[in-house]
């Protein structure tokens, strides 16, 4: 098989990853050394495909061979498609074209389960062992780990790699049980653990050193969730989540909605849920991780799953009316992010200027602050909205989308442009 | 009112603004202009002229050194009022009695020039991004490469922009080939030579099509997001992308293949076969949580 098709059926193979990010890596630079790569500042996108994906490293898998039978996956065992195994001088050579020519920011390995956990990780291992002690390659490498793999094997793939992760794919072990019967959640939940402590030494050490620095461990772990292959509701999603982040310190969870793949499987459902779900997700979290949120606060008992039509924060607002309207010119940081539109960094530049201006409503527009979404929330030197407009039944229609024809009918509202640049930006 | 021409380089318009400023003219009693826009424009003050003394003692004419990278930034931008208001927001901060200026993302002036400087860097950020470098040549004794690449800029930045590539790729020569600046990498020196009109590179790199193989690959079909691509990734930038040739047809062609998803006879389970470590798995106890 030639280097064209492996490429094709092992790139199709890796895409149902979503994790993409090149940042946060150890700041390193190929000045003074014989390979080419840096790594350090912002991740970068190279390029972006039309599933609105970014595509920032190369994707692969080293094989697409499985023992597993992870039914949300076209490589498990169950499936019919073609099979194909890259050596690793094949995906050394790639990743130093590829790289050369500024088409990525450095390689994402994982690969399928071959003979055994260990056996699998040796083959990713020697691939950036090569990149890294014979080709002196000073980009980015994330390598995708196997919990049941020996934790010296993980260890030495933190080493080479700037960032190491396992995906927990599903939030409850029944979920496990029912779609990828080989996964557990306490041996995924204790290999995060081992990584987080490995990571958490380095740091330290690093930081205390008084000499020569020890050598660089991945700086950090992720780990992704599917969404919409079995009943998990967004309260479990996220309270998994936040319990991850918190207990293992993940730079990231990725939320990645199960859509339909060219080998469906029996057990599957057979209607993706609608592409907005993973975004009001991805939402959620950020209002988790920046904003002061509480999983409790997003989802309740009678609606476990988030509103597909209103962003988690304003359905938030729309539910605790009471708390508001806030003074933009008086009230606390924390009271201000909860503010709807309002994101980190409107309410830093609030925060600044009004150490030296009362802030009017003219003085928002500058800002470029959604005006629709904040008015009714907020009080400003020359306007306080009508007690009755926020309490009125009608506050929540005013934000709900007019009926109108989706473009491709994942029975959802699809984001709007200013949804998917909040969604790189964080802001809400 | 005076007319101050300049070329069109923080630089330059840092030792007239210092001038100025220590003279004590009011931004108000300037019109600023640069070369690149009036090459020659009769009866402007065109040389610098000769340092004057500073005017009496008045307010501290420093300024942070954020607002220094602010105008170096912004200075990058072609917009023609750039100049007047670097100057009107410098007088501001130092005569002007408003050394908190740039705290105030509400005031106007503020507010242009960082939207000035925030366009120049999501510029710099995509040159970075999708500069593509191809090999020109190899050097047959030392087997040291050299690559070169085209890139439109929307902005002057490729001084600004080029610092990061001799550090990614410091190992291999290269050149960056714009209209408004080429920037040459030797492996010891980054130079800059003038811009050129066209681009000159005819043949496409042997990796290309390697390259859109795996652009192709890596799309799902089954979640089509058409303008979250192109908010990062304009049409204007297309022309210079090898893999760019191939969006449209993959956006034409998605329905279709995930139909066939759709109508593809879902396939039962296969039992797991003999292997020990299978066995195994099933029989490791789960570690306390």
């Amino acid at each position: 098989m030639d280097i064209d098709r492996k490429l094709e059926i092992l790139a199709d193979a890796a895409k149902y990853d979503a994790s993409c990010a090149s940042s946060g890596a150890t700041r390193k630079d190929s000045r003074g050394s014989k390979g080419v790569g840096s790594t350090g500042g912002a991740g970068i996108c190279h390029s972006y495909t039309p599933d609105g994906r970014c595509v920032s490293l190369l994707k692969v898998l080293m094989t697409n061979v499985c023992l597993y039978d992870c039914h949300y996956c076209i490589n498990r065992r169950s499936s019919n498609v073609q099979r194909a195994r890259f050596t690793p001088e094949e995906i050394v050579s790639l990743t130093l074209d590829f790289y050369k020519r500024n088409y990525i920011e450095g390689l994402f390995l994982s690969s399928g389960i071959i003979q055994s956990a260990d056996h699998t990780m040796e083959l990713v291992i020697s691939v950036a062992r090569q990149l890294r002690e014979k080709h002196h390659f000073r980009g980015y490498i994330h390598l995708k780990t196997i919990p049941e793999a020996s934790p010296e094997l993980i260890a030495v793939a933190g080493r080479l790699a700037d960032r190491i992760s396992i995906n927990i794919e599903l939030p409850t072990q029944q979920g496990l049980d029912l779609l990828a019967p080989e996964k557990n959640l306490a041996r995924t939940e204790a290999a995060m653990g081992h990584i987080r402590e490995k990571i958490d030494e380095n740091r330290e050490a690093r930081r205390t050193a008084v000499a020569a620095k020890p050598p660089p461990f991945a700086t950090g772990q992720s780990t992704q969730m599917l969404v919409g292959a079995d009943a998990a509701t967004d309260a479990s999603i996220l309270l998994r989540a936040n319990h991850l982040s918190g207990h293992y310190r993940l730079r990231r969870v990725y939320y990645s909605g199960f859509s339909p793949i060219p080998e469906p499987s029996v057990i599957l459902p057979l209607k993706p849920p609608p592409l907005v779900r993973e975004h009001r997700l991805y939402q959620a979290d950020w209002l988790l991780r920046f904003y002061g949120f509480h999983v409790s606060e997003l989802t309740t008992e009678s609606g476990p799953n988030l509103d597909l039509h209103l962003d988690p924060k304003l359905a938030w607002a729309l539910r605790n009316r009471g708390s508001f309207p806030i003074d933009l010119n008086k009230a606390p940081r924390e009271s201000l992010l909860r503010i709807p539109g309002l994101g980190v960094r409107s309410v830093d530049r609030i925060l600044s200027a009004r150490r030296h201006t009362r802030l009017r409503l003219a003085d928002l527009l500058q800002l470029r602050l959604p005006m629709k979404k904040v008015m009714p929330f907020i009080i400003t030197a020359d306007y306080t909205p009508a007690r009755s407009g926020l309490d009125g039944d009608a506050l929540p229609t005013v934000f709900m989308p007019p009926p109108q024809q989706l473009e491709f009918s994942f029975d959802g509202p699809s984001p709007t442009p200013e949804d998917h640049s909040a969604s790189r930006s964080g802001e809400l | 009112m005076r007319t101050i021409v300049i070329e069109p380089t923080f630089e330059a318009w840092r030792g007239r603004a210092r001038e100025l400023l220590l003279e004590g003219v009011p931004p108000e009693q300037v019109l600023w202009s640069d070369e690149a826009e009036e090459p020659c424009l009769f009866g402007a003050e065109t040389a610098p002229s000769s340092p004057r003394p500073p005017a009496s003692a008045g307010p501290s004419l420093k300024v942070s050194s954020a607002f220094m990278d602010l105008a170096r930034t912004t200075a990058a931008h072609t917009a023609a009022s750039r100049w007047g208001a670097l100057y009107r927001l410098l007088w501001r901060q130092t005569r002007g009695g408003e050394p908190h200026v740039l705290a105030l993302a509400t005031d106007p002036d503020v507010r242009q020039i960082q939207g000035w400087a925030g366009a120049v860097r999501r510029d710099i950020h995509k040159m970075h991004a999708f500069v593509r470098f191809r090999l020109a040549d190899t050097d047959e004794t030392t087997g040291r490469e050299y690559f070169v690449a085209w890139f439109e800029p929307e902005y002057r930045i490729v001084p600004l922009a080029t610092p990061f590539f001799k550090k990614r790729f410091a190992s291999m020569d290269w050149s960056i080939l714009t209209p408004h600046a080429c920037a040459h990498w030797n492996g010891t020196h980054l130079h800059f030579t003038p811009g050129q009109p066209h681009n000159p590179i005819v043949k496409e790199d042997t990796l290309d099509p390697l390259w859109r193989t795996y652009f192709r690959s890596i799309f799902n079909p089954a979640r089509l997001k058409v303008q979250a691509m192109q908010s990062e990734m304009p049409k204007k930038y297309w022309k210079n992308l090898p893999e760019a040739s191939l969006i449209q047809e993959m956006i034409a062609t998605s329905q279709s293949r995930m139909q066939e998803m759709l109508d593809t006879e879902a396939r039962p389970a296969r039992p797991a076969p003999r292997n020990a470590y299978l066995d195994s798995l099933r029989q490791r106890p789960a570690p306390e949580s």
